[in-house]
């Protein structure tokens, strides 16, 4: 029998983890991500996971420490947030190369300068190129559902690549409300048991990782990522749809709120999107046709599904947490080339939101999506609740 | 460039089987080859012994036979220990291929 309880972001990791049981966790914690690996030392000290707890004295050890266990063959989750997200920069493509199948529970929080602990995406977004598979969730009951479905995917044959499961800082991770847990049965028959391809613990199959290849294989190596990549969104049907059998919760890849018949569409992901799907039932009841389209797997970009969502609108807004300073937002640029790849030209807007943790209020989408509806469009990128 | 494999047909995620250098062919670092002059050579085993990576190929009752190309680094040990000057190091691009 499934329980509901209410809790945190943060603890919905956490409670995922205990039931996943992973072999290995190394972690270092950092704010707003420090109660997973707190609430988890707890299970750890009460004996309610077999877990190898490595406290490590640094993200980058961290990392470090679960990647040697990935490839060893173990079932390894960690967590962290900014800052940590960056010290540990150095080892994700390494971790994506050696094809290291780690669960990480990032919970979001804008990188310094000046130091500020809320929430932004630039932590994320600043490693959006490092080879590993992002999704970005909405509320608790999302990241719980997506830590165990994140295990079976990152483990996949055809996959086998480490997996980012982004939650909003402090208003998804620190914001107690109810979710749905699963047995500990359920969920462990789930995700089965781990059956790496070539563990460093199977002697009798030497392998070594993480050779020297120069210009002879280090590219053909890249381009197995790349194959890697391909297969993901496939095998997240896959899990997803077996999940949602199990569970009842369904999670597309990118998920539409009234956008059928929509002439005016936001794109945003995250917590931000309730105050957007708000802003979509207010503005409906007044007769505008609006919608709202989540982003909710963003590496690999699913191109094809958004450009469904997207296809019939007039004109859209594109709603980004984090800045590319100097270029476009990074949501932005992927929604216009995905349009562009589908020969369709769609005005767009830009706006940068929420950096730092600054609040996103319904009137800062109605904002947006009133530009959209007075056809008030240009290629500038604009801000919502910046002050002049 | 031709014998190296396609990514197809490369183990995945940074692998290689056996784990061992053996089959790893430094040879191509090489810009200098020993080249043996069987003539010459007494089988007095100098160069055999003070290779640094086993790169003499010799038959189990001790006579050289020849030099591994496809792991020899080209260091010239094998040449300046030789008592015969049977062994010469020659350059690469003497061997490259018409």
């Amino acid at each position: 029998m499934s329980r509901k309880d209410i809790t945190s972001g943060n603890w919905a990791v956490a409670e995922a983890m205990r039931q996943i049981n992973p072999d290995v966790v190394a972690a270092y914690p950092i704010t707003p991500s420090t109660d997973i690996p707190m609430k988890f030392s707890e299970f750890v000290a009460d004996g309610l996971v077999d877990t190898n707890l490595v406290t490590v004295e640094s993200e980058h050890s961290a990392i470090s420490a679960c990647l040697a266990a990935a490839v060893s063959g173990a079932r390894v989750m960690t967590a962290s947030s900014a800052n940590g997200v960056a010290l540990m920069h150095e080892i994700f493509p390494i971790a994506a190369s050696y094809r290291a199948p780690i669960v990480f529970g990032l919970v979001n929080r804008s990188l310094g300068a000046p130091i500020n602990i809320h929430c932004d995406h630039s932590d994320s977004m600043a490693e959006r190129d490092s080879g590993w598979i992002h999704i970005y969730c909405e509320d608790g009951q999302e990241v719980y559902d997506t830590m165990i479905m994140a295990v079976r995917i990152a483990e996949h044959k055809d996959v086998l690549l480490p997996v980012f499961v982004c939650q909003d800082g402090f208003i998804t991770s620190h914001c107690f409300e109810p979710v749905e847990f699963m047995d500990d049965e359920e969920v462990r028959s789930f995700i089965g048991e781990r059956d790496p391809l070539f563990p460093l613990l199977d002697i009798d199959n030497p392998v070594a990782y993480g050779s020297l290849a120069l210009t002879d294989y280090y590219f053909e190596i890249k381009r197995q990522q790349v194959e890697a990549m391909k297969h993901v969104e496939r095998v997240y049907r896959e899990v997803a749809g077996e999940f949602a059998k199990k569970t009842g919760r369904d999670y597309p890849v990118v998920d539409t709120y009234k956008t059928d018949d929509a002439d005016h569409i936001m794109v945003i992901m995250s917590s931000a999107a309730g105050a957007a799907k708000d802003t979509v039932d207010r503005l409906r009841e007044k007769g505008h046709k609006v919608g709202c389209l989540r982003i909710r797997l963003f590496r690999p970009f699913p191109a094809k599904a958004v450009v469904d969502a997207l296809k019939g609108a007039k004109s859209i807004a594109v709603l980004d947490r984090a800045a590319s300073l100097g270029a476009p937002a990074p949501l932005f640029t992927e929604i216009k080339g995905a349009l562009y790849d589908a020969g369709i030209h769609i005005p767009a807007n830009t706006y940068v939101y929420g950096l730092g943790g600054r609040d996103f209020f319904p009137h800062n989408a109605e904002e947006a999506f009133m530009d959209l509806i007075n056809n008030n469009m240009s290629p500038e990128e604009r801000y919502l609740g910046l002050r002049e | 460039m031709s014998s190296l494999k396609g990514w197809k047909d490369l183990p995945l995620a940074t692998t290689v089987p056996a784990s061992t250098s053996e089959k790893v062919q430094t040879g191509q670092w090489r810009s200098m080859r020993p080249v043996w002059n069987e003539e010459e050579c007494i089988h007095c085993l100098q160069c055999w012994i003070q290779c640094p990576d086993k790169s003499i190929k010799a038959t189990p009752e001790g006579k050289v036979t020849g030099i591994d190309y496809f792991f020899c680094k080209g260091c010239g040990t094998c040449a300046a220990v030789c008592p015969k000057k049977a062994i010469e190091m020659r350059p690469e691009s003497e061997f490259i291929e018409q």
